[in-house]
């Protein structure tokens, strides 16, 4: 059984296994994408990214490797949440922010990461092409009704030449795995890039919303700075209200 | 030819050849790629048909071979035994080198190439500054021999390493001498070949396959395949020498389907080579089974990388997966699987022939052996260039590659291909080897050099390569897909003068999370023009940023064309070619220029005479 390092904390993991299966196992959060444990591993959203140090003949050196594909494997010397690992995700998620505004569990993911700020202009591609659906479709659901067509920017998820394949037994299986389609909370701040809003005003995104209650689960920057947060109990009347009804 | 059954039945033929070898002139032309653009076919033609005429045919041979190199001066030839080299050929002149060559070799003195320099006719290649400064110990044979001869080759001494690795050396001391030898993977990431070998012959799974990386598709890039057009064998014997070393059972060459001279070659040459015994089964009297097979790609750039490649052949989307497990743990159909590129396997007979110790005399501390680049752009001697490592770019540019043309200043060099980086005009002196280049924030990749003058923006290079990426790129990684787009993005935006500061420091930001976190070798490497560009050129960068200005004139948007009245002499040629009528004015009297009509194309600088058309 391979016993590796993570976070300076020695781990025996079975064989087999990967460095995001141990990470997880100690109970390090590692933010993923295109990940889900019943599918194989794909590599393609890059926010699994570990800080590998690897031995060659020319002494150690230290590289960022996507942990859900890297087997784990004895003598590993592995950081999670090193600068540079935290630097790279948080470029990386203010990309896909850009890419994908609409998506709530990415806003969540800058929330978290701290990402203030987003640098690029918005796309709404609402797609990230984690291959998580033609993944559950292909190997869970035995169909293979969609797949990748075209290379490079003229990718995308497609079915058999646009027609909608006879394997499609539309079991929304694809649908229900989608880590992009839940839409983000229209709050105070929907027309910007990001929505982490509510982590700088003091009003809470309630009051905006006409005391109706907000269907999504609560946003992180909501939990963060706004009404779910955790740290401090806000004492609003308003507010108690709301949770009440 | 006959099936040799032994070693020593190669060596025996080697001398037959020789011994037929007469002291009949040939004439042989050059007939790659290059010198075919440039009529190297007629001038055949017209020689065939001149020595016919004469009936001559028997007694004067004409032989066309592979990429000689110089193809700025194409066609070339060289006329044996008197090894007098032609450059510029064309077809009329088939009668005054027939002539030479019947009248006592007085060599045509008009074809000699011309030293700019002395303004002295040379008469022998390696006289030629382009080539005395190279080291061809791949493609010194390619103006010898005819690719599509199997006897040429062996009567150069081919598949002489193949005869001698079966008969003396064993398995681990071949392994050993490609070690000891320090080859480097040629392919651009420069990892140890002999490293590579051992790390396989340390696997226990059987079948074990080789795979050789003909996937070129760098800009400007025509190394490997000048060596699969000219000299294909040596490509094969490499590669049989490794299946010997690795027990391999099966190749696989994997070759653009954009080379249809090189895979035509390939063809030719496996064919000959399993007649010939040297291929199939029981290779040589050794024993040794082994079958090459020969795989067309389909056009994507990201199959150059070795797990995508491996993907194309299986039959799946070329698309790379994560390493580890590496080829050569698992490779093609699972199987451990060692992939060079076709430089990488043309040297190891080399160093089989002449030792390890010979072949990493040439070259610096930790890059052993020659480059071949293809030099081209902004440079007076386009071609081909083989050169040992550690020789400085100075001496590649202006040596050999003649320096920049029409009096122009050397600006900056752009190696390894589209994800290489930018070398400043500044730093000439450095020595090309794997190492140095990465320092200098550029990369050795597959040999592609680009020469670029001071007409030559750099943010609009840098734009140009993150196009290009952009469509390469496979998409299947998000950082390399969505961030070759963005990069574009916001040179686009630069270029077009709507830049801010704050996009300099989102260019470095981006390039750097994208070299970081992408999946396979182009995304890591896709960054470089960028980055390489804001590195040694964010003058330039702030040029058009802050003064919305282009220094190098190229960037349309934040030029304007204006004639200059004191000069205009009012011809109308400018008018007439202007294509949107945006060029005002009565003949004879001085021209104005509409710049709400104009498109900037550049019509009007090229008519004009008196060179009265300025861009400001």
């Amino acid at each position: 059984m391979p016993k590796l390092t993570i976070n300076g904390i020695e781990v025996e993991v079975e064989r087999g296994s990967t460095v995001l299966d141990a990470a997880r196992f100690l109970g390090i959060p590692i933010p993923t994408l295109c990940h889900d444990d019943g599918l194989q591993p794909y590599g393609a959203c890059r926010l699994c990214l570990v800080e590998v140090a690897t031995s060659n003949g020319n002494g150690t050196r230290k590289k960022l490797q996507a942990s859900c594909c890297l087997p784990a494997e004895d003598g590993m010397m592995v950081w999670t949440h090193s600068s540079r690992v935290e630097r790279a995700r948080q470029l990386l998620v203010e990309m896909y922010v850009a890419t994908c505004p609409s998506s709530k569990r990415i806003q969540d993911m800058a929330s978290a990461m701290g990402v203030r700020q987003c640098r690029y202009e918005a796309k709404d591609e609402n797609c990230i092409q984690c291959g998580l659906c033609v993944r559950m479709c292909e190997q869970q659901m035995a169909a293979g009704a969609i797949g990748f067509a075209g290379r490079g920017l003229n990718r995308s998820v497609s079915r058999p030449f646009d027609h909608t394949s006879d394997l499609c037994r539309q079991c929304g299986a694809c649908l229900y795995i989608c880590p992009v389609c839940e839409s983000r909370c229209q709050g105070p701040q929907a027309e910007s890039t990001l929505c982490n809003g509510c982590l700088n005003i003091s009003t809470v995104c309630f009051q905006s919303y006409d005391n109706a209650m907000c269907f999504l689960d609560p946003c992180h920057a909501c939990e963060i700075g706004g009404p779910f947060r955790k740290d401090v109990q806000v004492k609003s009347k308003e507010f108690t209200h709301i949770v009440e009804k | 030819m006959q099936k040799l059954k032994s070693p020593h039945e190669l060596k025996e033929q080697r001398l037959c050849l020789e011994a037929f070898e007469t002291v009949r002139p040939c004439i042989s032309v050059c007939a790659g790629s290059g010198c075919n653009a440039s009529g190297a076919q007629n001038v055949l033609q017209a020689l065939h048909k001149e020595l016919e005429k004469r009936g001559l045919a028997g007694t004067i041979d004409v032989k066309s071979t592979g990429c000689h190199g110089f193809c700025e001066k194409g066609p070339v030839m060289i006329v044996w035994p008197e090894k007098v080299f032609y450059n510029g050929v064309s077809q009329a002149d088939a009668v005054a080198i027939v002539n030479s060559v019947t009248n006592g070799h007085k060599p045509v003195e008009k074809l000699l190439y011309k030293d700019p320099n002395t303004g002295e006719r040379v008469l022998h290649e390696h006289d030629v500054p382009f080539y005395a400064r190279q080291q061809r110990i791949l493609f010194g044979n390619n103006g010898k021999l005819d690719p599509r001869d199997i006897r040429d080759y062996i009567k150069v001494g081919g598949y002489s390493a193949l005869g001698k690795v079966l008969t003396d050396y064993s398995r681990e001391k071949v392994v050993d001498e490609v070690k000891k030898a320090g080859l480097r993977g040629r392919g651009g990431a420069g990892f140890p070949t002999g490293m590579k070998w051992e790390a396989l012959r340390k696997s226990t799974t059987r079948p074990r396959y080789i795979i050789c990386n003909a996937d070129e598709g760098d800009p400007g890039a025509f190394m490997d395949r000048s060596l699969l057009e000219g000299n294909p064998h040596s490509v094969i014997e490499g590669i049989i020498i490794g299946a010997y070393a690795l027990e391999a059972s099966e190749a696989y060459i994997y070759v653009r389907a954009e080379y249809p001279l090189a895979v035509e070659h390939l063809g030719i040459a496996l064919e000959q080579a399993e007649k010939a015994g040297l291929l199939g089964k029981n290779i040589l009297g050794s024993g040794l089974d082994f079958r090459i097979h020969l795989v067309q790609g389909a056009g994507a750039f990201v199959c150059g990388e070795e797990t995508a490649l491996i993907a194309s052949i299986e039959g799946r989307v070329g698309e790379p997966h994560p390493r580890p497990p590496f080829p050569v743990q698992k490779g093609l159909w699972g199987k451990p699987t060692v992939i060079n590129n076709v430089k990488t396997w043309a040297s190891v007979p080399v160093i089989m022939n002449k030792g390890s110790e010979w072949y990493s005399s040439i070259g610096t501390d930790r890059s052993k052996g020659t480059m071949v680049f293809s030099l081209v752009g902004k440079i007076n001697n386009t071609g081909l260039v083989e050169v040992p490592m550690g020789i400085t770019l100075r001496e590649m540019i202006y040596d050999i590659g003649g320096g920049v043309p029409k009096g122009k200043k050397l600006k900056a060099i752009q190696i390894g291909g589209p994800s290489g980086g930018c070398i400043p005009a500044n730093m000439i002196d450095l020595p090309i080897d794997y190492e140095a280049l990465t320092t200098a924030g550029s990369m050795m990749g597959s040999g592609g050099m680009v020469v670029m003058d001071e007409d030559t923006c750099m943010v609009d290079l840098a734009r140009y390569f993150m196009e290009f990426l952009e469509e390469e790129s496979c998409g299947k990684c998000f950082p390399c897909r969505e961030g070759t787009q963005r990069l574009k993005e916001i040179l686009n935006r630069i270029c077009a003068g709507k830049g801010n500061e704050e996009d300099l420091e989102l260019l470095d930001d981006a390039g750097w999370m994208i070299k970081e976190t992408s999946l396979c070798g182009l995304g890591q490497t896709a960054p470089n023009p960028v980055l390489s560009t804001l590195r040694y050129f964010r003058d330039e960068y702030i040029a058009h940023i802050r003064e919305k200005r282009c220094p190098a004139k190229v960037c349309r948007e934040l030029i304007v064309y204006e004639i200059e009245p004191t000069v205009c002499d009012g011809c109308h040629a400018c008018v007439r070619v202007c294509t949107t009528d945006s060029i005002l004015g009565e003949k004879d009297h001085p021209h104005t220029i509409d710049t709400g009509k104009c498109i900037k194309c550049g019509a009007c600088i090229e008519v004009c005479q008196p060179k009265a058309v300025l861009v400001h």
